[in-house]
């Protein structure tokens, strides 16, 4: 199914569409460490792709490359059709590119309510001049988009700490204004660097329910890095499986559970 | 019992977002500008308005200033003295070259060309951080009195090297020169404290404010999400100079009448204000209010306590001047990094709640 | 034999690294507190200073206080009456800045633990405050003169070993003996400093807390220790220091502005190298005579000592933050 130019309806009823962004021999080093070696693979719109991987196999510093943080030394990022030219991270976020970071980047000296507002900060336009008179364009601005952002906040069912400052919170809570802060966006491509890193059960459950109603409900294209075996599985259409830099194993979650090189390499010998 | 929120629910957005959004607080606030326009003026003498309010005022446009540099952006800033230099002479330069135009107009201008200055001393900022970029700050300092004391242009080549402010009126009462009433010296400077105070407050709470704070908070998680470090930074240096530059210009016009840049725009400028910032609280306009008001309040207090009561010589009350602020710098960083606004903001809780403890 | 300019020149040159090698006897107290603490103690000048003063209040037998004292009490006491010689004198004043390091660390960064930089940075802001109003009321404002016994005024001996350069006209550099003490000084404290933090126990243990505070405290090392420990090194290096300045141009405040010229001196070298302070100084010593000298003085009307310094620690900053020694920064997302 994955191989056809076109879109497509999966089994469960999800319309995946034509390739939206596509990473080629992507290769990246710091110093004489070769942290992603020659990799590509491409992401389709609407589905959600998982990046799976050992510790240190270049999972966050590939999302890295794609967020525009990093430059690779060879090889292209195509980005809807065309070659994604060098930009600065401020430039890719605004193509539509938003993410979450593994180890929580929220703005501490603000509410939950500002942080995720932070969100939208690509769609405020406003100058300085209408802001600093207020009345008028900025307010309507302002209220505009604090509507859209309380629609993300009853999403992810964060009312009750909206006015909270972000620096009080428990880590769970603290991953989902993360997510809230990134949807805010509206974008059209959303990161996730280990979206369940340190939750419990049921944390996960609610986790993966957010992460599969955005896709469900807004169409929005995931790619996401993650280490419980049970959640990719479940959540990904397809995976790319890292290794030291370099990429062994790509496609459906079954097709890589069946891997050799992937099993040798990351789950471990098989009992039978 | 008086101070309550129960029953005071936003039903707008529009509501939710306004400065006061509880009662009590919005009417406190008309009563104090009621207070500070149509009282004051009408008791005030030469001695309270030379000593106290009209260095407050001033010093409040620039502690709002800085702290939109420092409080709200993260970026320090050891400049604010050769900075409101600039203001200072930007001002004198166009009294002397215009004399037909209003001082008002002067003085904004001032703020402006300031803007322009400091923003280009904040070009650093985008490579640098910290107090790295403090040292860069303190370049502009030391280079800007120079330039101000050597390059004979800027005094118009008087031989004393200082500037003096020629006499102006605004609709008709005189507001610079020696002549000046003590009310009308108030009441120009308290002006331009309210228009700066309202634009400031509209800046920070608004997305302007956000990618400012968000700059701070965390610059490279700002940068991924969108916020461009450039404009960024260079507005709040530029925004933080306009205001800056402001009180500048009436420091030397309306409130001292002559200068001397060494000694009235060093690099002592510069940590006074950053002091009042600090005690009064990063990232809060009120706190640039509580800050300028201490250090200005501080020193008559101690003057007058000491020196008028107990008899003692001025130059043990500097000392003990530079102690207690020395100590209430640390005090504040230690116990209280968000200074007095925080202090206020928990005192207020408590009075949500009096005469229940919890 | 040579032009007399060039000769003057070349004086100025040798005057501008003696007067580096005095800036960078201030910078080597910043480098040490910031290797161990990571902060930049911007009190060191004011350290300086109060070391000084305290020095010469101890030898001339001064009362501290005396002015507080007089004040309250009506009295009018001002001196003990005795003299301290000055190797005496010197030892307890390096006591008294040992007692100073403990409070500064027991009283204000003991609670400051794990705090940014920016914060930390003006703490010692307010500690400058507050040292100078202390050493101000402590020993009085008054300009002092200090004298421990260092040879001063040029030295004549190489006055006249140099007469022969200027040819027919007898060009002799002027060279105060107590620069080339000073910079003899300088030299051994940086050639001990640099033993101590690479070669000893403790050395290693201050690299560890500049490190990461948290860190260094989950193995064991007692911050408090080291912390005081290092601040105590600081406070014998600012005793040094003010010495020399002391006695070049007597005890006055204008020596913590010193401590202002040390941010470019460390800009230039690393703020952890103790090498590049003195690197670092020398380059600001000469480089801001010479600029003054060949460009500063014919062209720009003269004082640009004042802020020469640091246009060159700003164009160091845009391109080479690390300085010429210090280590590179890397920032992680």
């Amino acid at each position: 199914m994955f191989d056809q130019a076109e879109s497509f309806v999966t089994a469960d009823g999800r319309t995946i569409g034509a390739v939206m962004m596509e990473m080629k021999n992507i290769t990246l080093r710091f110093g004489g460490v070769v942290a992603i070696k020659d990799i590509s693979f491409d992401v389709r719109e609407g589905e959600i792709r998982a990046i799976i991987g050992p510790n240190g196999a270049g999972k966050s510093s590939m999302l890295n490359v794609i967020s525009g943080f990093y430059h690779p030394q060879e090889g292209e990022v195509w980005y809807k059709g065309a070659r994604r030219p060098e930009m600065k991270p401020f430039e890719v976020a605004r193509q539509g590119i938003a993410r979450t970071f593994q180890n929580i980047a929220l703005f501490e000296g603000m509410s939950v309510l500002d942080n995720v507002m932070t969100g939208r900060l690509n769609h405020m336009k406003s100058g300085i001049l209408s802001q600093a008179i207020w009345y008028g364009k900025a307010e309507r601005e302002e209220t505009e988009n604090r509507e859209v952002v309380e629609r993300v906040i009853d999403f992810l069912e964060i009312q009750h700490i909206r006015k909270t400052p972000v620096s009080r919170l428990p880590y769970g809570l603290k991953k989902r204004v993360e997510l809230a802060r990134a949807l805010a966006a509206d974008p059209k491509i959303l990161l996730l660097d280990e979206p369940m890193a340190g939750m419990n059960v049921e944390e996960k459950e609610d986790m993966s329910r957010f992460i599969l109603d955005v896709n469900d409900e807004f169409g929005t294209t995931i790619v996401l890095i993650e280490h419980d075996m049970g959640v990719v599985m479940d959540l990904s259409d397809r995976v790319v499986v890292m290794d030291y830099g370099k990429k062994i194993g790509d496609g459906p979650p079954d097709d890589v559970r069946n891997n050799q090189a992937v099993i040798d390499a990351y789950l471990g010998v098989a009992h039978d | 019992m008086l101070y309550r929120e129960s029953g005071d629910f936003s039903e707008t957005y529009k509501a939710d977002s306004q400065t006061f959004p509880i009662k009590f607080d919005r009417y406190r606030y008309y009563a104090v500008l009621a207070f500070a326009f149509l009282v004051i003026p009408f008791i005030i003498n030469d001695y309270w308005a030379n000593a106290v309010l009209v260095p407050f005022v001033i010093y409040a446009i620039a502690a709002i200033g800085l702290n939109i540099l420092v409080g709200y952006c993260g970026q320090v800033s050891l400049g604010t003295g050769g900075f409101m230099a600039v203001g200072a002479y930007a001002c004198y330069k166009l009294k002397t070259a215009f004399p037909d135009v209003s001082i008002m107009i002067h003085v904004v201008i001032s703020g402006g060309i300031t803007a322009a200055v400091v923003t280009v001393f904040g070009l650093p900022s985008l490579r640098i951080k910290g107090f790295y970029l403090a040292v860069a700050t303190l370049a502009a300092q030391f280079f800007l009195v120079w330039l101000f004391n050597r390059v004979a242009w800027f005094y118009n080549y008087s031989s004393t090297g200082q500037i003096t402010a020629p006499d102006r009126t605004v609709l008709g009462y005189l507001v610079t020169g020696p002549n000046t009433e003590a009310w009308s010296k108030y009441m120009i400077c308290l002006v331009f404290l309210t228009i700066s105070g309202i634009i400031a407050r509209n800046l920070t709470r608004g997305s302007m404010g956000r990618r400012w704070s968000a700059i701070r908070d965390m610059d490279i998680a700002a940068e991924i999400i969108g916020v461009n470090p450039l404009t960024a930074k260079l507005s709040a240096f530029a925004v933080s100079g306009f205001f800056i530059g402001i009180s500048g210009a009436l420091f030397f016009a309306v409130y001292l009448g002559a200068v001397d840049v060494g000694e009235s725009f060093g690099i002592q400028k510069s940590f006074l204000v950053l002091f009042m910032v600090i005690i009064g609280g990063l990232g809060s306009i009120f706190g640039s209010f509580a800050g300028a008001a201490m250090l200005v309040l501080l020193p008559v207090l101690l003057k007058n306590i000491l020196v008028g009561v107990l008899g003692w010589d001025t130059a043990l009350a500097a000392h003990l001047e530079f102690i207690i602020v020395g100590a209430l710098i640390i005090v504040f960083l230690i116990a209280e990094p968000h200074g007095l606004a925080q202090l206020w903001r928990v005192a207020k809780e408590k009075l949500r709640l009096w005469p229940f403890p919890h | 034999m040579f032009p007399d300019q060039f000769l003057f020149g070349v004086e100025v040159v040798i005057n501008g690294l003696m007067a580096g090698v005095l800036y960078a006897l201030v910078a080597l107290g910043f480098v040490l507190i910031f290797k161990a603490s990571g902060i930049f103690n911007y009190a060191q000048g004011i350290m300086a200073l109060f070391a000084a003063l305290t020095l010469v209040g101890i030898m001339d037998g001064q009362v501290p206080f005396s002015h507080l004292i007089n004040a309250i009490f009506g009295t009018d006491v001002h001196h003990f009456g005795w003299h301290v010689p000055a190797f005496a004198a010197i030892l307890m004043a390096i006591a008294v800045m040992v007692g100073l390091a403990w409070m500064v660390q027991h009283f204000i960064f003991r609670h400051l633990v794990g705090q940014e930089p920016i914060i930390l940075f003006m703490a010692t802001i307010g500690l400058a405050y507050l040292m100078e109003g202390f050493g101000d009321l402590m020993w009085g404002s008054d300009i002092k003169k200090l004298d421990v016994g260092i040879p001063q005024g040029g030295s004549f001996w190489i006055e006249e070993a140099t007469a022969f350069l200027g040819g027919s006209n007898f060009y002799g550099f002027f060279i105060d003996q107590l620069d080339i003490v000073a910079a003899i000084v300088a030299i051994v404290l940086v050639v001990l400093l640099v033993a101590f933090a690479q070669y000893t126990k403790q050395g290693r243990a201050m690299r560890a807390v500049a490190d990461d505070h948290q860190a260094a405290l989950s193995v064991g090392i007692s911050l408090s220790f080291i912390w005081v420990l290092v601040w105590s090194l600081a406070g014998f290096v600012a005793l040094v220091a003010g010495i020399m300045w002391g006695a070049k141009s007597g005890v006055q405040f204008s020596l913590s502005l010193i401590a202002l010229k040390a941010l470019p001196v460390l800009i230039l070298g690393g703020f952890t190298s103790i090498p590049g302070a003195i690197v670092g100084g020398l380059i600001v010593g000469v480089g801001e005579k010479l600029f003054e000298f060949l460009i500063g003085a014919p062209f720009l009307g003269g004082a640009t000592e004042n802020w020469f310094a640091y246009m060159l620690a700003l164009v160091f900053l845009v391109f080479r933050p690390q300085g010429l020694f210090g280590e590179k920064i890397i920032e992680r997302v």
